[in-house]
């Protein structure tokens, strides 16, 4: 049991990454992913919200009728992320106003239900909870490693703090705009997944 | 298992859930609304002092890295009344402890439309009365700077901020935006407190008195004394702010209140005099 539990939490992180193999929850790890620090309260919103959406999904799964099943998963999810977002505007306000909707956009992410409809239903809340986590952390691992080169290269910073100094700042570095725009995660992710393939050749799929 | 399925007990935990999801919801947002407010109301109070320079000015730091006490301390000086935009007098029956612009702005009742404008903001409307700040030194009587709530549209949605100007009421002492959706790094360099700092000197009216700040096409010019540098990949973000300077401070907005207050200060220097 306990080394099911380690796996169930470990295993999202790379060999079952909710991104990079399942390639759900790419909307959202396109847009915030120019600064780290949105990057990483994103993270921590998306993991508290999967972790008690998965918790409170199987809590109540035997209760849960099977012909409105994704409306109440659905219901669940939509109230911890208001949830969450009232608490951020409360405590990270300006982080939060960064984030804007895309907190509120958590409900609409898939690797939340994905994860409450294809795991929390079948399982007993703590394993599940620890399955949102491990899911949530495995989304803020590729969307930090997103962040730091698109603002590394993008605004010569990370965390904020000025590495390069931009040259409209009067310093050298001329940034990149690709990695300030969208499309730039696109390629950050699909060399992620080009990187992790490389060594776990079981993710390939057949063509 | 068969009676999971039938209708009542269908109907049933749904609604059980919606209440239970609807009280956790109301729960945290009514709990946490007090915070909240107070932050916004510290954000408001934050943004009006930079676009003043009281912060630089006084601690040689930006709002945002102040302590909340010497943000009160500074926005001691500031005080708010409510300005009826068309005849430029000052509205006395409102209330700016009240008053929110973007509940006056969409209110049919509170706003009028904006048609055929010199200088399009990309807004429809704006509100009839809108309340605007002005900034005294403790035991002075003069103003010192204006700052006035400003808005219009960028590249992906409104720019929300503060206009605020020196005491002659023609030259820009600072801008800033605290709403805003522009790309980070493109046009949400509209926060680079370095660009911010060059709006400071800026002349807000040619010598016509119109209109004329404007945000450059690349690097300003060094004797234009109109126009502060463009951010690179961002056009529309800086046409978006020409306009919206431009707009506000023309004949359709608060044009009539500063040619008011202008007499009104000239009075009151004459009488000290």
């Amino acid at each position: 049991m306990a080394k099911k539990s380690m796996d169930v939490l470990v295993d999202p992180l790379v060999d079952n990454n909710p991104i990079a193999l399942q390639i759900l929850g790419i909307c959202s790890a396109l847009a915030v992913t120019t600064k780290m620090e949105t990057s990483l309260v994103m993270s921590l919103a998306v993991i508290a919200v999967c972790g008690f959406s998965n918790l409170a999904v199987s809590a109540i799964r035997h209760f849960i009728p099977g012909s409105i099943r994704i409306i109440v998963q659905m219901t669940v999810i939509a109230s911890m992320v208001i949830v969450v977002d009232q608490v951020l505007k409360a405590f990270f306000y300006d982080i939060s106003k960064q984030l804007s909707v895309f907190v509120g956009l958590i409900i609409t992410n898939c690797i939340v239900m994905g994860r409450a409809e294809g795991f929390a239903m079948k399982n007993k809340p703590g394993i599940s909870f620890l399955d949102g986590i491990g899911n949530g952390l495995g989304y803020g691992l590729v969307l930090m490693f997103v962040a730091a080169f698109r603002e590394f290269f993008g605004s010569g910073s990370l965390f904020g703090v000025e590495l390069m100094v931009l040259d409209r700042n009067g310093g050298w570095y001329n940034p990149n705009n690709l990695m300030l725009l969208p499309p730039s995660a696109f390629f950050l992710i699909g060399l992620l997944i080009w990187i992790i393939r490389a060594f776990k050749t079981d993710q390939i799929e057949s063509a | 298992m068969q009676q999971r399925d039938s209708l009542g007990y269908t109907l049933m935990a749904a609604a059980v859930l919606c209440v239970v999801c609807s009280l956790a919801v109301s729960a945290a947002a009514v709990a946490l609304r007090p915070i909240q407010e107070a932050n916004e109301k510290l954000d408001q109070q934050k943004n009006i002092l930079d676009a003043a320079g009281l912060a630089i000015g006084e601690y040689g730091k930006v709002a945002g890295e102040l302590e909340p006490e010497r943000i009160k301390e500074l926005y001691g000086w500031v005080s708010e009344k409510m300005v009826s935009l068309e005849s430029g007098t000052y509205d006395v029956d409102a209330n700016p402890d009240t008053w929110k612009l973007m509940d006056a702005m969409s209110n049919p009742a509170t706003s009028i439309a904006i048609t055929d404008p010199e200088f399009d903001p990309g807004e429809e409307r704006r509100p009839e009365t809108m309340k605007v700040f002005f900034v005294k030194r403790p035991g002075s009587d003069s103003i010192q700077q204006v700052v006035l709530p400003i808005y219009g549209k960028g590249l992906w949605g409104t720019l929300y901020g503060y206009l605020a100007l020196k005491s002659d009421l023609k030259t820009i002492q600072g801008i800033t935006f605290y709403q805003h959706k522009e790309t980070p790094g493109l046009g949400g360099e509209v926060d680079n407190p370095r660009w911010k700092a060059q709006w400071d000197g800026v002349h807000l009216y040619d010598e016509d008195g119109n209109p004329a700040a404007n945000v450059f096409k690349g690097p300003a010019p060094t004797d234009n004394v109109y126009a502060v540098d463009g951010l690179s990949g961002a056009t529309i973000t800086c046409r978006g702010v020409t306009n919206l300077v431009r707009y506000w401070a023309g004949d359709d907005a608060y044009g009539p209140f500063l040619t008011q207050l202008k007499s009104e200060m000239k009075e009151s220097e004459q009488s000290d005099g």
